[in-house]
């Protein structure tokens, strides 16, 4: 099972574009791409998910660990573009109460 | 002749064998004979210098310059040689490591072999399959006097050593909080906390606590991010979600969890289960939820036990018996 990650750096914004399964496989590789943007204080990163066809809980934990992470170095984090699946993940698990989500079935930016 | 004479000697035969004709099979015949150097625990310098002294014996005019060579060679050879013995020796290490694994593995089932209570008129199942050797997913069984039954199902998100231990975590902490087994969001609540200090960043746990009071058939239950469970109306012959709202333990200091209450008439069922069970994965893809349902009410007519045997069991044969994930069920039924 393969994740595909491409970055996007436009100065203090980051764009993470994800790509393929999530699972306790693929998540180290998340987490070695997401950790170290988290952990700049005062910069942005936007995690693009809409090409992930599959999370499970271990993909969880990785966010988790970014959200924690952001929190603790004054970073901000978002993720958009979550397929229906993914987002029922978030969902039942609450975490879409405290991870910043942006809706793109709104229509919002 | 002893052992390194005899080495020696075969060697050769099959060197010389080779210079003469340069054929496949003597080549298959190195390949053998390294294999059995490697069993033997010969070194890769060993190797070269018996080498080196077969052709010493066979060419006896070697030139100089390609003799010195040989010497430089063998030198080279001993940082393999080096490697080589570590690696033996990891490996070794690796076997023990396994074998702790085994035994912590089953101690661990031991410890947390939940026994299911024994209550009248209340009728249960219950099935936990890990995926690996140890197993994130978990439920527990609490028994008060009133013949009360409190049930907790999780997950530890992490797997492997950390997750078992965190299961080990969560079971002292409910064993020892008997004034409050009766306030599932309290439960919870408390738990949340001591996970949050506890745990590494990336791992959270999902659970579902809920308590049956047989006196007044009522269950009370409160989830904390863990997949919803369904209970069963047996008047109206239906599956409803049992919804519960909460985060997920570990992630925020301050979470409050909702509590839920069902009244169970007789035949009345409250199922739960672990994310493994609908992440489960056929060959034609996902299996929903509406498939599981289908399936408990397909064994509908056994005790609740057989139903959550039977139904793992479908569902193994679905995947091929390659479980991705832990699996966990439990029924608990009211009789009539």
């Amino acid at each position: 099972m393969n994740l595909q990650i491409k970055q996007e750096d436009h100065e203090n914004t980051h764009h993470l574009h994800i790509g393929g399964e999530i699972d306790a496989y693929t998540a180290p590789q998340l987490r070695e791409a997401l950790l170290p943007l988290t952990g700049k204080e005062g910069h942005e990163t936007l995690v693009h998910l809409s090409d992930v066809n599959y999370m499970d809980s271990t993909g969880l934990g990785v966010f988790v660990g970014a959200l924690k992470s952001s929190k603790e170095h004054g970073s901000s984090l978002k993720l958009t573009g979550m397929t229906s699946r993914v987002q029922r993940l978030f969902e039942i698990t609450g975490l879409d109460e405290v991870i910043d989500i942006e809706d793109v079935k709104g229509g919002s930016k | 002749m002893d052992d390194r004479d005899l080495q020696y000697q075969k060697y050769k035969a099959i060197l010389v064998n080779y210079l003469e004709e340069q054929s496949e099979q003597t080549l298959y015949k190195g390949q053998q004979f390294s294999r059995k150097m490697i069993e033997q625990k010969i070194s890769p310098e060993e190797a070269v210098s018996l080498h080196v002294s077969v052709l010493e014996e066979l060419f006896p005019d070697i030139p100089e310059p390609l003799k010195n060579s040989y010497d430089f060679l063998l030198e080279m050879m001993i940082g393999y040689g080096f490697a080589y013995r570590e690696h033996q020796s990891l490996r070794s290490r690796q076997q023990q490591l396994e074998s702790e694994i085994e035994i912590a593995a089953n101690m661990q089932q031991t410890l947390l072999a939940g026994d299911k209570p024994e209550v009248p008129s209340l009728e249960i199942g219950a099935i936990s399959k890990p995926a690996q050797k140890m197993s994130g997913d978990y439920y527990h069984f609490v028994q008060d006097e009133n013949d009360c039954v409190s049930v907790a199902i999780a997950d530890v998100i992490g797997k492997g050593i950390p997750a078992a231990l965190c299961m080990s975590m969560i079971k002292y902490t409910m064993d020892s909080a008997p004034e409050q087994r009766m306030q599932p969001g309290a439960v919870l609540e408390n738990l949340n906390r001591v996970v949050e200090q506890n745990v590494d960043p990336n791992m959270f746990i999902t659970m579902f606590y809920g308590l049956y009071d047989p006196r007044v058939h009522s269950f009370y239950y409160a989830g904390a991010g863990h997949e919803p469970g369904f209970f069963y109306d047996s008047q109206k012959d239906e599956f409803e979600e049992l919804f519960t709202r909460g985060l997920v333990l570990g992630v925020s200091k301050k979470t409050s969890y909702q509590e839920y209450q069902r009244v169970l008439n007789g035949n009345d069922m409250v199922i739960m289960l672990s994310d493994g069970v609908t992440e489960c994965r056929s060959t034609n893809g996902f299996i929903e939820r509406d498939e599981i349902v289908a399936l408990i009410r397909k064994y509908i007519h056994l005790s609740a036990q057989e139903i959550v045997e039977e139904v793992y069991r479908e569902l193994e044969r679905l995947q091929e018996f390659e479980l991705r994930d832990d699996f966990t069920l439990v029924i608990l039924r009211r009789e009539v």
